[in-house]
C-alpha cells in the first residue's frame, strides 16, 4: 500500500514536473515585444540615446522582477535618426512586423506628428515622454510628459514674479517648428492677458542644427538694454543648445541680468557644456535629479550601474532628467494596466490606463488622468549649479492637472478634454 | 524690565552663534536660512552694512558658493534675486579691500545697477579711493544710485554724470527717467528730463557703435569659418577640378582628430591641456592629408575627366566615413571643451564684447590662408601644382610626375579642411554628420568666389559671413539662410564663372 502509493506520488511529482518545464518552456518562447523609437543618431541624439537607455533598463527590471503577466518583455530598438520621415516608417515596421504591443518613444514634436497617423491607423499604443505643446488628444498616445500649463506657463509665472526677477520683456526664442511656435503662441497670448506689451515681447526663430548664436545673443543684449528687467524663454531644442549656450557664457550675459529659462534643457544636455558662466539660468521641469527621496535615490542608483553595466560612454558620470523619468513612468504604468486588463490588447488597455498611479521618482505618487491621456505631474523650476545639476527654486505644492488644450489659445474652450473615438 | 529681557537675549543669541561668526549679529545670520526672500535679502544688508566687514565677506561669500548650511545642515539654497544682492552686497564691502585689482573688479561689479540703498557708501568710498579709474567707475554708481534721490538738484547732476557712461545699463535707467505713467512723468523736474534726453542721445549712438562692432566682427568671425571650411575644397574642387562631396567628412576628420588628442592630453597630460589645440593642429592636417591621399589614390585617380561619376564615388565615400565615425566614437555627439585661454571674452569698445574663441578662429584662418598661399607660390610642390592644373600634358612633357603631384595635391587639400575641422570642434558640435551642414556652404563660397581662385574664396567667404549676419539681424536666421540661397543662385545664373574669373588660355 505505501508502495504503491509512493509510486503515484512519484508519477505525479513527476508529470507535474515535466508539465511544468513545458509550460516554463512555453513561456520562454513567449514574449511580449516593446517598441524603443528614439534617435540614436543626428541632431536629437544628444538628448534621446539615454532615453532609449532608460527604457532598456526599465525593461531590464520588469524582467528581473518576472515581467508582465508571467511574460518577459522583449525589446525591440530601432534608429529612426532625427530624420522625421523615417520615424514614420520605423514606427510602421515596429507595428506591422515585429507586432509590438506598445512603442516607447520620440521627442520632438514634429517626430510625434509623424508616427500619429501610423498609430491610428495600425490601431497601435505610443507613450510619449516629453513635455510638448498640447493641442493635441490621440486615443493611441498617452502623454507621460507636460503640458504648456506644467511647464512654460508657471515657469513664465515664476519669472514675472518677485523671486524670478519680475520681467517685464520677454525673448522667446526656439528652434523653428511645431512645439516652439506653439509654445511661444500660448506664452504670447498668456503675456497678452497679463498685460504685456506687444513690443516688449521678441520672438526668434533658427533652424535645427544651427551652431551660430552671435547674432541672437546681440540681439538679446540689444533688447534688454532698452529699459525693463528682460527674461529669455528658451524652446531651442537638440545639440544648438550647446553652442547656444557656449556664446551665452563667452558674451558674459548673466542669470542676474537676463535669466534665461530653458524648456527642454535638463541634465543630459548640459553634461556637454562647461555650465560656471551659466550659473543661475532656470529650467522648468517635472522632474530634477537633485530632489531628495529614495525613490529617486533608487532610480539614480539604478540608472549609474546600468550605465556602467552596458559600458554607455561616460559612465561614471551619466545624470538622470525628467523625460528619462517619464519614460520610466511610462513603461510601469504601461505594466500596471497591461496586469489590469490582463491583456496586451490596444483597447483594453487603453481602457485600464485611466486613474493608474505610480510612485514617481520626482517624490509624488503620479496618477493617469481617468479621461485625458495626460499626467497629473508636479511642476519645478530649477536653476543650473556650477556642477550641472539644478537647485529647485521654486515648486508646486502638488501634481497639477494637464489641459492638452490651452485656455489661451482662442477656441479651446469648447473642445472635449478627451480622445475623440475613446 | 522687558526691555531687560530683550537685551539679555541678543547678549545670548550672540554667544551662540559660532565663533567665527561672533561680531556678526546672530539674528540677521539665522535669517540668512528664512524661506521668504525679503528677509534673506534683508539679512544680507545688515550683515553687509553691520560694520564687521570681514566676517562679513566670508559668510556672505560662503552663502554665493552655495556653501553655508542651516541649522539641520543642509545647504541654503539661493534664486537669482538673491544672487543680485549678494553680489552688489559683496561689492560694496569689496570697495574697501587694500588690493587695487580687488577695488575695480568690485566697482566694475556695481556697474551692473546700483540702487539707492548704496549711496552712502558709495560716497564714503569715492572719498577713500586715490586710483582715477575706480573713482570714475564709482562716480558712475554713485549717479545710478541717486537717480532715485529726492533732490532735484542731485538727480541733475546724476543724470549729467550719466551721460559719460557707457554700461547698456544706463540706457535702461535713462529710458526709466524719460518714462511716463499714465500722463505724468516718471520724473517731474522738466530740467531732469532734458539733461536725460541728452545723456540717452550720447549713450544711444556709443551703444550703436558698439552694436556695428559687433556685427562686423560676428561676420568676420562666420566669414572666416566658411573659409576655413571652403578653403580645402578651393584646392580640390577649385583648383583640381574634382566634385568632392566627402570635403565635409575631412572637416569630421580633423575635429575628431581634435577630440581624440584632447583625449590622450587629458589621460598623460593634464597639466598641459590648454595646450592641446595647439598639437591638434598638426596632428589633424596629417591625418586627413593621409586619408586624402589614400582616398586620391585608390578612387579619384581612376576618374578624373569624370565629374558625374565622381560625385557619386565620393559621396558613397563620404557615407562611408561617417559610419566609420559612428563606429568608431559612437553616434553621439562627443565634447570638444574650449582650452580656457579660449573662453569668455574681451570688450573691445564698451558694451562690444568679443569672445575669445572667435577671436582665435579669425587669427587661424589667417595663418591657414598665408600658409596655403605660401605652399602654392613659394614651394616647388605648389609650382608644380599651378603646372599640372594649367597644362597637365605640357607639365608631363618637361618631367612633372603628374601623378604623384595630384596626390599630394588632394591630399594638402584635405589636410587644409582636416585644420577647418580642428577650428570648428572649438565652436560647434562633434558628430558624425557634422561635415553634412558645411559642405554646402563650402561648395557656396568656391563656387560664387570663381572655380579655380583663392582670392575668390577668400573674398566670398568674408562677402557671405558679413551679409548673413546683417541680415540675420534684420531677418531672422531662418529667412536668412533662404535669402543666402536664393542670392546664390540668381548670382551664378548671370556670372556662371563666380566673383572672380581665371582668364585667357587657363579656361578650359
Amino acid at each position: 500500500m505505501k508502495r504503491r502509493i509512493f509510486v503515484k506520488t512519484m508519477a505525479a511529482s513527476v508529470a507535474l514536473a515535466a508539465m511544468s518545464m513545458s509550460s516554463f518552456s512555453a513561456l520562454a518562447a513567449e514574449t511580449i515585444k516593446v517598441g524603443i523609437l528614439h534617435s540614436l543618431s543626428g541632431t536629437m541624439a544628444i538628448s534621446e540615446t539615454a532615453l532609449k537607455e532608460t527604457a532598456l533598463m526599465t525593461i531590464a527590471e520588469i524582467n528581473a522582477k518576472g515581467g508582465v503577466m508571467g511574460k518577459m518583455l522583449e525589446p525591440v530598438v530601432v534608429d529612426p535618426a532625427s530624420n522625421w520621415p523615417l520615424f514614420a516608417e520605423k514606427a510602421r515596421q515596429l507595428l506591422t512586423q515585429d507586432k509590438v504591443a506598445v512603442v516607447f518613444g520620440c521627442w520632438t514634436s514634429v517626430s510625434r506628428k509623424s508616427v500619429n497617423p501610423v498609430f491610428k491607423e495600425l490601431n497601435g499604443l505610443l507613450f510619449y515622454p516629453v513635455q510638448y505643446e498640447g493641442e493635441e488628444l490621440e486615443k493611441n498616445v498617452f502623454y507621460t510628459g507636460a503640458a504648456p500649463n506644467q511647464q512654460a506657463i508657471p515657469a513664465v509665472e515664476y519669472l514675472m514674479s518677485k523671486d524670478g526677477g519680475s520681467a517685464k520683456r520677454w525673448v522667446l526664442l526656439g528652434t523653428d517648428y511645431v512645439y516652439p511656435r506653439t509654445t511661444n503662441k500660448i506664452l504670447r497670448a498668456f503675456l497678452k492677458s497679463k498685460g504685456v506689451a506687444e513690443a516688449d515681447i521678441m520672438e526668434e526663430y533658427t533652424p535645427f542644427g544651427h551652431s551660430d548664436y552671435q547674432t541672437i545673443i546681440a540681439k538679446i543684449k540689444k533688447f534688454a538694454g532698452e529699459g525693463k528687467k528682460t527674461a529669455v524663454v528658451s524652446t531651442i531644442n537638440g545639440d544648438s543648445n550647446v553652442p547656444f549656450y557656449k556664446e551665452l557664457g563667452n558674451a558674459g550675459l548673466k542669470a542676474t541680468d537676463v535669466p534665461v529659462v530653458a524648456f527642454s534643457v535638463g541634465e543630459e544636455e548640459l553634461r556637454g557644456v562647461d555650465t560656471k558662466p551659466l550659473v543661475g539660468h532656470l529650467a522648468a521641469w517635472n522632474y530634477f535629479q537633485s530632489i531628495k527621496n529614495p525613490e529617486n535615490d533608487a532610480f539614480i542608483k539604478m540608472y549609474r550601474d546600468w550605465a556602467k553595466k552596458q559600458k554607455l560612454p561616460k559612465a561614471d558620470t551619466v545624470v538622470t532628467n525628467d523625460p528619462m523619468e517619464a519614460t520610466y513612468i511610462g513603461i510601469h504604468m504601461w505594466k500596471q494596466a497591461v496586469e489590469k486588463a490582463k491583456s496586451t490588447d490596444v483597447n483594453k488597455v487603453i481602457a485600464a490606463m485611466g486613474g493608474q498611479t505610480f510612485k514617481a521618482p520626482s517624490g509624488f505618487t503620479i496618477k493617469m488622468d481617468e479621461k485625458n491621456h495626460h499626467l497629473h505631474r508636479a511642476v519645478f523650476i530649477g536653476e543650473v549649479k556650477g556642477d550641472g545639476q539644478f537647485n529647485v527654486v521654486w515648486k508646486t505644492k502638488g501634481p497639477v492637472k494637464a489641459q492638452p488644450w490651452s485656455p489661451f489659445i482662442a477656441g479651446n474652450d469648447k473642445k472635449k478634454d478627451e480622445p475623440e473615438g475613446k | 524690565m522687558k526691555t531687560h529681557y530683550i537685551a539679555l537675549l541678543i547678549v545670548l543669541a550672540t554667544l551662540l552663534a559660532a565663533p567665527a561668526q561672533a561680531a556678526l549679529d546672530a539674528k540677521a545670520v539665522a535669517q540668512l536660512a528664512a524661506e521668504d526672500s525679503d528677509e534673506r535679502i534683508a539679512a544680507i544688508w545688515t550683515l553687509a552694512e553691520g560694520g564687521q566687514p570681514a566676517e562679513a565677506m566670508s559668510v556672505l561669500q560662503a552663502l554665493a558658493d552655495g556653501s553655508l548650511k542651516d541649522a539641520k545642515g543642509e545647504d541654503i539654497t539661493i534664486n537669482n534675486r538673491i544672487r543680485g544682492e549678494l553680489a552688489a552686497a559683496l561689492a560694496s564691502l569689496r570697495l574697501f579691500d587694500a588690493d587695487r585689482g580687488v577695488r575695480l573688479a568690485a566697482a566694475r561689479e556695481l556697474q551692473a545697477g546700483a540702487d539707492a540703498r548704496l549711496v552712502g557708501v558709495l560716497e564714503k568710498a569715492i572719498a577713500k579711493e586715490a586710483d582715477a579709474e575706480i573713482r570714475r567707475l564709482l562716480a558712475l554708481s554713485h549717479a545710478q544710485a541717486s537717480l532715485q534721490s529726492d533732490d532735484p538738484q542731485r538727480r541733475l547732476a546724476a543724470v549729467q554724470a550719466l551721460a559719460s557712461s557707457d554700461s547698456p545699463n544706463t540706457k535702461s535707467l535713462l529710458l526709466g527717467v524719460l518714462a511716463k505713467n499714465g500722463d505724468a512723468w516718471a520724473e517731474p523736474d522738466a530740467e531732469v528730463r532734458r539733461a536725460a534726453a541728452a545723456a540717452l542721445k550720447g549713450v544711444e549712438s556709443r551703444l550703436g557703435t558698439a552694436e556695428n562692432i559687433g556685427r562686423v566682427f560676428s561676420g568676420l568671425s562666420l566669414g572666416s569659418i566658411l573659409l576655413l571650411a571652403a578653403l580645402g575644397l578651393a584646392i580640390t574642387y577649385g583648383v583640381m577640378g574634382v566634385i568632392n562631396m566627402a570635403h565635409g567628412e575631412f572637416l569630421m576628420i580633423g575635429a575628431y582628430a581634435t577630440f581624440a588628442v584632447q583625449g590622450l592630453f587629458r589621460s598623460y597630460a593634464p597639466d598641459f591641456l590648454d595646450a592641446y589645440v595647439l598639437a591638434a593642429i598638426p596632428v589633424a592636417f596629417i591625418i586627413t592629408a593621409l586619408v586624402g591621399m589614400v582616398l586620391e589614390r585608390m578612387v579619384i585617380r581612376h576618374l578624373y575627366g569624370r565629374p558625374l561619376e565622381t560625385l557619386l564615388a565620393t559621396w558613397g565615400i563620404s557615407l562611408m566615413l561617417i559610419q566609420a565615425a559612428r563606429t568608431l566614437f559612437g553616434s553621439q555627439n562627443v565634447e570638444v571643451a574650449n582650452p580656457s585661454w579660449m573662453s569668455g571674452g574681451v570688450e573691445v569698445f564698451a558694451g562690444a564684447m568679443l569672445p575669445w574663441n572667435r577671436i582665435a578662429i579669425v587669427a587661424f584662418s589667417v595663418g591657414v590662408l598665408a600658409l596655403m598661399w605660401a605652399i602654392l607660390n613659394l614651394t616647388r610642390l605648389g609650382l608644380f601644382v599651378r603646372a599640372v592644373t594649367q597644362n597637365r600634358p605640357m607639365a608631363g612633357c618637361v618631367g612633372v610626375p603628374t601623378g604623384r603631384v595630384d596626390t599630394l595635391a588632394f591630399g594638402i587639400g584635405a589636410g587644409i579642411a582636416g585644420l577647418g575641422g580642428v577650428a570648428l570642434s572649438q565652436i560647434g558640435n562633434v558628430g558624425p554628420d557634422m561635415g553634412q551642414g558645411y559642405i554646402v556652404d563650402s561648395f557656396m563660397v568656391v563656387v560664387l568666389g570663381g572655380v579655380g581662385q583663392l582670392a575668390g574664396a577668400v573674398w566670398a567667404a568674408l562677402g557671405l559671413g558679413v551679409f548673413t549676419k546683417f541680415l540675420e539681424g534684420w531677418t531672422g536666421a531662418v529667412i536668412a539662410k533662404i535669402v543666402v540661397l536664393v542670392f546664390i543662385i540668381v548670382f551664378i545664373q548671370k556670372r556662371p564663372q563666380g566673383l572672380f574669373a581665371l582668364k585667357g588660355r587657363v579656361v578650359d
